[in-house]
């Protein structure tokens, strides 16, 4: 976001280096927008430089000096001016004095550091920028320019699956299987629903991503919950025995790598929710978390936009023939998660009580979940088992809905 | 930014256990159903009342009987309705109407409750309630509604309490 550019007789442009070969990111705005901006990581230098054009030539810019900050900072929506800057530097653009035209600088943040990766979310931000600063006598002058920052991470050493043997008693035990508790943001999620008993009348069953952000601490704190994407397994009535298989590529859907305690101000995580629906609408789920992480790509040759590269790029191709696409890629695109389907859940909610509609905020606090029998190999998440259970699970009417 | 750096096998279907045949063909073991039906009026003039026949057969272990009929009255569904309200952690359905305007003595035109179209709607309101109660896993073992379903009388001093599966 950037502010103030265009007031007073000056026009502010920032342009960094390498701007027409640096990847860019999608980012989400504060007020929805998304917007494209340059692609960094940790420890690369951002340089680039300043144009600052005096709007009437002729006209003289008296000012008390001009500086650039490199700053990296989150804010907390609900708590207007609680911003934390965690990385913030300052370089020096020029003494106190007098613009009569147009004129340019260089900029060089050195291996600056980015420990964190950007994030828009629905109650925080962390958001890296530029900002110029003509300091005059009465308003500042001021120009920020945003960039994205990711954080790569390793493949895990130790990925364990998850397996665990939920349910009620004597009325629905299920063995479910995920096969890894961490994985890449453009992974697959490979799992099973196994039915050990079957005493109720299942209609439907479905996988459910879901996020859940927490900002900000103490009793202050926001719980935001948003249900990413839905995945209908199953359709039918399974008996004891069944075997139902989960194939879910993540990279349909806007994810982001898990978040631990950034900064102490907010964590992101994310929750695979296995939902099965009877006939009479109630909802009987169990939520398990999983670590999303974003790996470093391999390295493949890159895109030539040069006109002189694009020449002899065109030659190779003619020489050799069609492109070939990758075979993997074209079988994915084929067998590509089809976008979710949305159960009639409002409708039905609405048939049995009038319960309460909207997003799934309040989740956490009385979703009804199955119990744990047994725990399985990860040591992950231990198997919760609520004291109360039966009290709290099978909610029907108190269903939150997705 | 493909998956074309996975090998197949990362991502094949997980091993299962086969299903043995006996389990694929055999009887489903949710087999529940209820059906109200039969609607008679007893009696005469003021001291009418009608009942339905609630036809039950199961093969959850949790019922004693696999096949019970009994007769119950609107009153007896309320009375249960009470009973789960207070004792099971289940939101309860509700009951069709009690049809309070229709008693009154110059309603005019039809016979009021004893109506039939009035009796077909409420007996599709009771035949609705009761499953969804009966098949609701957390109100499936409570005494009141095994005894509502099964007994041929509704004993109204009876001991509230829980079912253990047989």
């Amino acid at each position: 976001s950037f502010f103030g550019l265009v007031s007073q007789g000056a026009e502010i442009d920032i342009v960094l280096d390498g701007q027409e070969s640096r990847k860019t990111a999608e980012l989400k705005l504060e007020d929805g927008r998304k917007e494209r901006l340059p692609l960094y990581y940790d420890g690369e230098t951002v340089s680039g430089k300043v144009n600052i054009l005096v709007k009437k030539s002729g006209t003289k810019l008296e000012h008390q000096g001009i500086k650039i900050e490199f700053v990296g900072q989150i804010d907390l929506y609900f708590d207007r001016g609680n911003r934390h800057e965690f990385v913030s530097m300052v370089r020096e653009l020029a003494r106190p004095g007098i613009l009569t035209q147009g004129v340019c600088y260089g900029f060089e943040f050195v291996n600056v550091e980015k420990p964190y990766e950007s994030y828009s979310g629905a109650n925080v931000r962390l958001r890296y920028y530029l900002r110029v600063t003509v300091v005059k006598r009465l308003s500042d002058l001021v120009k920020e320019q945003d960039i994205c920052v990711h954080t790569l991470a390793q493949y895990p050493d130790l990925n364990s699956s998850i397996k665990m043997e939920v349910g009620i008693e004597d009325c629905l035990h299920i063995e479910f299987e995920y096969n890894k508790s961490k994985y890449h943001l453009k992974d697959v999620i490979v799992g099973k629903i196994f039915f050990l008993l079957v005493r109720i009348k299942i209609r439907h069953m479905e996988v459910q991503i879901i996020r859940r952000e927490l900002a900000g601490s103490g009793p202050a704190a926001l719980n935001e919950s948003e249900t990413l994407a839905k995945f209908e397994i199953m359709d039918g009535a399974p008996v004891r025995g069944e075997s139902i298989p989960i194939r879910l590529f993540l990279s349909g859907y806007d994810l982001t790598p898990s978040m631990r305690d950034v900064n102490k101000k907010f964590s992101v995580k994310y929750y695979l929710n296995l939902v099965l629906v009877d006939e009479e609408e109630r909802r009987y789920f169990k939520q398990q978390e999983i670590t999303l992480f974003r790996r470093a790509e391999k390295r493949r040759r890159p895109i030539a936009n040069s006109y002189i590269e694009q020449a002899i790029f065109h030659h190779r191709t003619a020489q050799f023939g069609q492109q070939q696409q990758p075979t993997t890629r074209a079988q994915q695109q084929q067998s590509q998660a089809t976008p979710p389907l949305t159960t009639p859940e409002d409708a039905a909610a609405a048939a049995i009580s009038p319960g309460r509609h909207g997003d799934a905020n309040n989740s956490a606090a009385d979703s009804p979940e199955l119990e744990s029998g047994s725990t399985h190999v990860s040591p992950a998440l231990p198997a919760a088992r609520s004291a109360p259970g039966i009290k709290d699970v099978l909610g029907e009417d108190d269903d939150d809905n997705y | 930014m493909s998956t074309s750096t996975q090998s197949a096998a990362s991502i094949q279907r997980l091993q299962h256990k086969r299903q043995t045949l006996d389990d694929a063909y055999s009887p489903p073991a949710n087999f529940l159903e209820i059906d109200v039906c039969n609607p008679e009026t007893h009696g005469v003039n003021k001291d009418r009342y009608t009942d339905y026949e609630v036809r039950m057969r199961t093969n959850l272990p949790v019922f004693r009987l696999k096949e019970s009929s009994v007769r119950r009255r609107y009153s007896e569904f309320e009375w249960l309705r009470g009973e789960l309200e207070r004792d099971s952690k289940i939101v309860v359905p509700k009951l069709p109407g009690k049809a309070l305007r229709l008693q009154l003595p110059f309603r005019g035109g039809g016979d009021g409750r004893f109506d039939d179209e009035f009796i077909e709607e409420r007996r599709r309101g009771l035949e609705d309630f009761i499953n969804k109660v009966t098949g609701h896993p957390l109100a499936q073992n409570e005494k009141c509604l095994h005894m509502f379903l099964q007994e041929q009388t509704v004993d109204r001093g009876y001991v509230p309490g829980k079912v253990r599966t047989t």
